[in-house]
């Protein structure tokens, strides 16, 4: 067993693990975050994506002990005093989920696309930036105006937070 | 109407607790003291088994028990069963080989279960299953659909010769021999209906638990019907009686049919947590979700349509090998027939239909109902052939379809079905507008004329839904009845419990079914709370598939709600003291007649219980009533999708630009909803069509067992979609619902295939219709254009 110690969604969060342990495992076996969910197991289904220092990772492919100190947020993480992320919001209000399976890792990607593309994103780079995540109910149409939606309004929360 | 009401696309309740991880799936749930279950699999497609030796696998780190199909046999446990009754043109039953949950001295196909290692933990039983030396006598595999019927063949079960299963008819077959021996046209069709992996993105999962202090017995598991899970496991396979089995179906990642049925995992599982006395918990990974979910469509098809002199059918004919795989899943037995051969009328008046279907086995993964299950099939036969037979006679798609609808209902098909509402032309009508039929020339001009290939295809699709009038299908073979049941629980506040056998596995029906509760009672919709998915807590009920919990769920809801208002008003009028004749309810507040005198909802639900107003002899104290509702007739939603594609003839890459549906499902309750199911049944289409194909090799290995080689429909894949309905209200049910969830998946592959081949100006395009195939079919119509 190896000592693994991480942030997790801000909190100090440890374990001793198995060193093949991987982070999904560490996230719901350990730390009971189960909203990261496995859909497959060669990396396709996104199911499993988090924010690893920031960026978005699959947590079905790193090892728990490989990220001794990173800082992780789940789905868990997103929302702030009781408020959904703009992302989340957008999920809702465009009905971008049916089962739900999905939706942690779509979201994830999402919020990581605004990252590194901007908010104005159009259907084409979506549905690309999209390949990564799979999604057997919706037939993707309505997660991609969430992803739209979402975005515009995390430019605007960002601005909004900017000037206070 | 209201902001909660019918018709309100109201924001789901669900999606909150989806979109903050906080969902409860099945492997989200660990009980304590929990072992795992590893489910070693035949890595054969046929082979006996000589010989399982699994000491050294005992002595494994971890290990707590190791069980085989012996064991379960000794404790008398019974195989999995198929809950549908065929019988044959000659009438003998169906042949269904014996199913056991672990395999007893033979296994049938790769991934079939040959014995369960149980351990401290999911890796610990993994390594000690690795551990199992099986001596496996291989035997050659029978694969191939159009094939294992014919002699000489490997033979699955020894009761079925000729791996045949089934020889079933339906139809008149001299009214229809009579009708091609007059046809001025004949059209002639082969086509295969391409087998499909479901892949809901959870996989399937089971936690079984015993407690042995009441000898009773709890299964959590992703099923979309856990009362018919609970009445199988206990009524056909023997693990406890009903009243000691609680079967939970918490949060479900997706079904689409394939966590209808009762399988072996689940199965062992709640059996081997008894044997062990410790809860065992068993999720699939995707590999096996590939290999051992029941697979879908799977059909080799010969079909022919008589026409008229001026165009008009006068007979189909349709002959279809039907592959069911190694065993008979739950219900795969009505698949290939009652839910096929009946919707083969299309939305035509065909007066004379004959068709006959062979059921057979193969040393493939059993196949059942995946979304549509069978009116896909019939769907693709009839608007392929429907379609080709407008173009060899040289008429518009559109109006020859239109010259041969359905237009006056109720409609008698020649094959049971009677349909009873619809209109078929006007859905047609605004789907040729709302596609802009009229400028597809000019497209196809300004296409060609960057060398592109453009194409447009129709699909006027109808299903039999609202799964189902229970005599009815007790008459064709069914081994259950198909109602559905609600209880309405109405606390002394005035919030609202409703208990329904329906399951929501992405429905959204704690939103949908609290709309309806919302506008009948006019109490906020936020007062009501929607409950399923547990045999403990909801009395019975059938579950969700067929397109039924609007249909036949919401209507049983519906008629324990006029209950509750009967009640209510009888509590009202003694309230009020007034004759309950005199008492009128609307917008949740109960008035005397021709008074000012009123109560509202909340108040007579206090009163009912404090039962200080009227004498709790005559009147019962309380308020909640529970409905079964059996519906009386199918439904029959229908509609035309509409694709139009264009396609690069030197790569084959195609791109969908235009999808427009127009469907009618009888009244809405959400349409957001609503729409959302038909985009992601059209995608699911779509994925049949252009993309997804399970593929066995002839020695019976999945080459398709991972989402690297099986291809999902990605959101690059697909474009955004148009979609539009009409209404025509289900006469059958008193809300007016057809049924939404399975169309999309339904009308879909036949307007793909029917846009590419009215592209490449041939009819050879197989599904699934891959760049690579395109590509093929491009260059064919190329090189024929240029001997031309």
């Amino acid at each position: 067993m190896i000592h693994v110690s991480m942030i997790v969604n801000g909190k100090a969060a440890s374990a001793d693990v198995d060193s093949r342990t991987l982070l999904v495992q560490f996230l719901r076996e350990n730390l009971r975050l189960t909203g990261t969910h496995v859909g497959c197991d060669t990396s396709q289904c996104g199911a499993c994506v988090v924010h690893v220092d920031g960026r978005a990772i699959k947590s079905c492919t790193a090892l728990a002990v490989s990220l001794e100190g990173a800082e992780v947020t789940t789905i868990e993480g997103l929302a702030k005093g009781g408020k959904l992320h703009p992302m989340q919001q957008a999920f809702q209000d465009n009905h971008g989920l049916q089962c739900g399976f999905c939706t942690p890792g779509m979201i994830m990607s999402a919020i990581d696309m605004v990252n590194r593309k901007g908010s104005h994103l159009d259907e084409h780079t979506i549905r690309e930036e999209l390949d990564g995540n799979i999604c057997r109910c919706t037939g993707y149409h309505n997660i991609v105006k969430s992803v739209a939606q979402g975005a515009r309004e995390m430019a605007t929360a960002g601005a909004a937070k900017a000037a206070e | 109407m209201s902001a909660t009401g019918i018709g309100a696309s109201v924001k789901r309740t669900e999606d909150i607790r989806f979109i903050t991880g906080k969902g409860h799936y099945t492997d989200d749930i660990n009980r304590h003291g929990q072992a795992y279950a590893y489910f070693l699999r035949s890595p054969h497609a046929h082979a006996t088994i000589n010989k399982i030796d699994a000491s050294a696998a005992l002595k494994a780190p971890g290990v707590v028990a190791i069980f085989t199909g012996d064991d379960i046999a000794a404790d008398k446990v019974g195989g999995l069963i198929c809950g549908w009754m065929i019988h044959s043109k000659d009438g003998s039953p169906m042949k269904a080989g014996a199913h056991p949950a672990l395999a007893q001295g033979k296994v049938r196909y790769v991934g079939d279960h040959v014995a369960v290692v149980i351990a401290d933990t999911y890796a610990q039983a993994r390594e000690a299953g690795e551990k199992i030396v099986v001596d496996y006598g291989v035997l050659p595999a029978a694969t191939d659909t159009a094939t294992t019927a014919k002699p000489g063949a490997p033979q699955v079960h020894d009761v079925a010769p000729n791996n045949t299963v089934y020889n079933w008819h339906i139809g008149d077959k001299a009214a229809t021999d009579a009708a091609f021996a007059a046809a001025a046209h004949v059209t002639k069709l082969d086509l295969i209906n391409n087998r499909l992996i479901p892949n809901a993105m959870e996989p399937r999962a089971a936690v079984g638990e015993y407690d042995s202090g009441t000898d009773a017995l709890t299964l959590y598991t992703t099923s979309q019907n856990p009362h018919v899970a609970r009445l199988v496991l206990s009524a056909f396979i023997g693990i406890a009686p009903e009243h000691k089995l609680r079967v939970i179906a918490p949060d479900v990642g997706g079904g689409f049919g394939s966590k209808i049925f009762i399988y072996a995992e689940e199965t062992v599982c709640v059996w081997a947590a008894k044997k062990i006395d410790r809860p065992v918990k068993w999720t699939a990974d995707r590999t096996e979700a590939f290999l051992s979910d029941a697979h879908g469509r799977d059909h080799v098809t010969h079909a022919e349509l008589a026409l008229d002199v001026g165009g008009k059918i006068t007979g189909l004919r349709v002959h279809t090998i039907a592959n069911l795989g190694a065993y008979l899943s739950t219900f795969s037995s009505s698949v290939p027939t009652y839910l096929y051969g009946l919707l083969l009328s299309g939305q035509y008046n065909i007066p004379a239909i004959y068709c006959e279907v062979d059921a057979v086995y193969t040393n493939t993964a059993p196949v059942d109902a995946y979304r549509g299950a069978g009116r896909p099939e019939a769907t693709f036969v009839v608007e392929r052939i429907v379609e080709i037979a407008a173009r060899q006679l040289g008429r518009d798609p559109g109006e020859f379809r239109r010259a041969n609808f359905v237009t006056s209902f109720p409609h008698q098909t020649p094959v049971i079905l009677a349909y009873d509402a619809g209109n078929y032309g006007g859905a047609l009508d605004k789907a040729l507008a709302l596609a802009d039929y009229k400028g597809i020339g000019a497209r196809k001009a300004a296409s060609a004329a960057k060398g592109k290939l453009r194409g447009i295809g129709f699909s006027a699709y109808i299903e039999a839904c609202g799964l189902a009038p229970s005599a009815a299908v007790g008459s064709l073979g069914a081994g259950v009845g198909l109602w559905e049941s609600a209880e309405v629980r109405v606390n002394p506040i005035g919030t609202v419990e409703v208990l329904t056998g329906s399951h929501s596995h992405g429905q959204g029906h704690e939103t949908t079914f609290a709309q309806l509760v919302s506008q009948r009672l006019g109490i906020p919709f936020e007062n009501v709370s929607i409950v399923h998915g547990d045999t403990d807590k909801v009395q019975m009920g059938m579950g969700t598939y067929g397109s039924r919990s609007g249909a036949v769920g919401m209507s049983a809801v519906s008629k324990a709600l006029d209950k509750i208002e009967a009640k209510a008003k009888k509590v009202a009028g003694h309230v009020l003291e007034a004759s309950e004749q005199d008492i009128e309810f609307k917008d949740g507040k109960f008035t005397v007649k021709g008074t000012d005198k009123a109560i509202d909802f909340a108040s007579v639900a206090l009163q009912a219980y404090i039962a200080h107003k009227f004498n709790g002899q005559e009147l019962e104290p309380g308020l909640k009533e529970t409905a079964f509702w059996d519906p009386t007739n199918f439904t029959f939603p229908a509609g035309v999708h509409i694709c139009e594609l264009e396609i690069d003839p030197e790569t084959g890459v195609t791109t969908i630009d235009r999808w427009t549906a127009v469907d009618d499902f009888g009244a809405l309750i959400n349409p957001m909803i609503v729409e959302g199911q038909v985009h992601g049944g059209v995608a699911q289409g779509i994925g049949q069509a252009m993309l997804e194909g399970a593929v066995y090799n002839g020695d019976g290995q999945l080459l398709t067992a991972s989402f690297m080689d099986y291809c999902m429909p990605r959101a690059d894949d697909l474009p955004s979609f148009r979609v539009e309905t009409i209404e025509t209200r289900c006469p059958s049910n008193p809300l007016g619902i057809k049924g939404c969830g399975e169309a999309g998946a339904i009308a879909a592959p036949p307007a793909v295939i029917n846009a590419i081949t009215d592209a490449v100006g041939h009819e050879d395009v197989a599904m699934p219709a891959t760049a690579q195939v395109i590509w093929r079919a491009a260059q064919k119509a190329i090189l024929k254009r240029a001997a031309e």
